[in-house]
């Protein structure tokens, strides 16, 4: 070992690592190109080229989705932790701290009270990040808190959902969230206020088999994967190969499952209207109406 | 021949030795060989009573699933008159994984839902083994709506390891159908009871579960995942089953400690299986039981009454 190699070469690679972090580009999953990860963060984290949505943080899109990126956060009540008392490779009490931790989250679900083009409304945002956006106790307590808000508010209620299933820790308790978030939508819905859900990749298991179905709206991102029983599930059922495309948003709305399958970079817009029909709100904007051109 | 779990080779083996001594008895053996037997037969059902006493979760799994246990069809003979099954459910066609029609229970109309597994190799094809498809939870949708127009309550038997998992089931919505199937049971007006009656798997088992009043038989099983499933991808290990049962808490003791059932119905000694009668007839009286609760309540309260039971459970554990 001479000063060369000892002195040097790490200076320079210390130099280089700085200047290249493991996250400066990214590769897109479906060509494998690789992009620059500012470029695909500009886009909406849709990568320029294939259109590929990747996961959108749920903080850049409560922002992306209200008017000036300013929002209220709605709080939630506790939850007990860990009520089994549940280990697994790692105690389920340790997972949690780690999570939050990581991603600065309390829970999977965060909701924003704010206004979208003008109109008041209310959003809760699923993130995949925080222990694969599963639905427990948490996130059950936090879409309840999010629905009657909307009610309290009168307003119209968004979700953008991601979850891999239940959350496996909780047990019985996370398939109690699907009856629990249920009467929560039914509440929603006698308030007249239109229930709209965005379904994102993935959304799995119980969260597709409660308040994902149930809206009065369905609309997914491009490719999603939306399903009950995960892909890796049914193949070992049935033992035979899943059809191309089978599960993801365009075969949900092939079979009348999702209204419409909506770039991310439409979404806002195709919200807004949406949001603004069905509470039939006057449109406004800066341009005369014809009653004014003809006057 | 009785089909022994593993765990009962003891029993099976006292109960072997006694029902020798009975036979040699009635070919006209010493007549002490009768004491024999009866000190054999005595002993046997004291440690039956014991072992049962003492299940392990994944005990009770097995007794949950076991091929003898009483299972829908058992308890409408015994307990339902004049029952008319309805079939299908008038967009797809009939699931008969889900069994549901109208009947008398103790006099007054019922509606009785749910599934059913089979109890042979011809009949279990036939049941798809109690794992429905969106067509059963549609046909149980249905139902419910029409019994909530005739002001009938409704009894939910469920036994099923979970929804059907395969190709036609997700093409025509079995996310959605459940969800659906969820969201009738809580907008019903008139009461209605679930009884786990065996396995309550998963979302395929909240779907008809969602109740005014939810029982589970002593040793049944209730969980958001079967022990294997959970196994397979918390360990990724499907043979860690056991292990997997225990930490879910997935028996009755456990649950209604946590709030999320109303009443454990006592199966006969040795489980259901050992005297279905019994057993059915254990649970007739607690549905009868359960159903008064309701009486001279408005629609209005019967659905608040089970909003309010459901968005408590796990508030306070």
């Amino acid at each position: 070992m001479n000063w060369i190699t000892s002195i040097v070469r790490p200076k320079i690679q210390s130099l280089l690592r700085r200047e290249t972090p493991d996250n400066l580009w990214i590769k897109c999953p479906e060509t494998g190109q690789m992009v620059f990860h500012k470029d695909v963060e500009q886009n909406l984290n849709v990568i320029p080229g294939s259109g590929y949505h990747m996961r959108m943080p749920s903080d850049a899109r409560l922002k992306h989705m209200f008017d000036g990126g300013q929002f209220d956060e709605i709080k939630v009540r506790d939850v007990p932790t860990d009520p089994l008392k549940f280990k697994d490779a790692k105690r389920y009490t340790d997972r949690l701290k780690d999570a939050r931790t990581r991603t600065g989250m309390h829970e999977c679900v965060r909701t924003g009270y704010g206004t979208l083009d003008g109109t008041p409304v209310t959003i809760s945002v699923q993130d995949s990040d925080f222990i694969l956006g599963s639905l427990g106790m948490g996130a059950g307590e936090a879409i309840i808190a999010g629905m009657e808000e909307a009610v309290r508010r009168g307003t119209g209620y968004i979700i953008f959902t991601a979850s891999g299933g239940a959350r496996m820790q909780e047990g019985i308790f996370s398939l109690m969230q699907l009856p629990r978030t249920t009467v929560a939508v039914q509440r929603l819905k006698l308030s007249k206020k239109p229930y709209i859900v965005v379904l994102t990749n993935p959304t799995t298991g119980g969260v597709t088999a409660s308040y994902a179905m149930l809206g009065d709206v369905h609309i997914a991102e491009p490719g999603a994967l939306i399903c009950f029983a995960g892909p890796r599930v049914i193949e070992a059922t049935i033992r035979e190969k899943l059809p191309e495309g089978f599960q993801r948003a365009e075969y949900l709305k092939d079979h009348g499952m999702v209204d419409m399958v909506v770039p991310r970079k439409d979404m806002r817009s195709t919200l807004s209207t949406l949001l603004n029909v069905l509470t039939k709100t006057p449109k406004i904007n800066n341009l005369a109406s014809p009653d004014q051109d003809a006057a | 021949m009785r089909a022994y779990l593993d765990f009962e080779k003891p029993i099976a083996e006292l109960e072997a030795k006694a029902s020798e001594l009975r036979s040699m008895l009635e070919k006209g053996s010493a007549a002490s060989l009768g004491d024999e037997a009866r000190r054999l037969e005595i002993k046997a059902y004291q440690s039956l009573k014991e072992l049962y006493a003492g299940l392990s979760p994944w005990q009770k799994t097995q007794v949950a699933r076991h091929p003898e246990r009483p299972h829908f069809t058992n308890y409408i003979e015994h307990l339902i008159e004049d029952f008319v099954p309805l079939a299908g459910d008038r967009a797809f066609g009939e699931d008969e994984a889900i069994i549901g029609g109208f009947g008398r229970f103790r006099g007054q109309s019922i509606c009785v839902i749910g599934q059913e597994k089979g109890s042979d190799t011809e009949s279990r094809l036939r049941h798809n083994f109690g794992m429905a498809k969106p067509e059963g939870y549609r046909k149980a949708i249905r139902l419910m709506e029409l019994a909530d127009r005739f002001d009938i309550p409704v009894l939910a038997l469920v036994d099923t390891a979970g929804a059907y998992p395969g190709i036609g089931a997700e093409e025509r919505g079995q996310a959605e159908a459940i969800a659906r199937s969820t969201e009738a049971c809580l907008q019903l007006g008139v009461p209605n009871i679930s009884v786990i009656i065996g396995e309550g798997g998963s979302g395929g088992a909240i779907a008809i579960a969602t109740a005014s009043h939810v029982m589970m038989l002593e040793h049944a099983i209730y969980s958001v995942i079967s022990p294997e499933g959970a196994a397979s991808i918390l360990w990724r290990d499907g043979t860690r089953a056991q292990e997997a049962a225990v930490s879910m808490k997935i028996t009755a003791q456990d649950l209604i400690k946590f709030g999320v059932i109303d009443q454990i119905v006592v199966e006969p000694a040795g489980g259901a299986h050992r005297d279905p009668a019994k057993a059915v007839s254990h649970a007739g009286k607690a549905i009868a039981a359960a159903l008064t609760q309701f009486t001279g309540k408005s629609k209005e309260e019967i659905r608040e009454l089970r909003a309010a039971k459901f968005l408590a459970i796990g508030r306070k554990v």
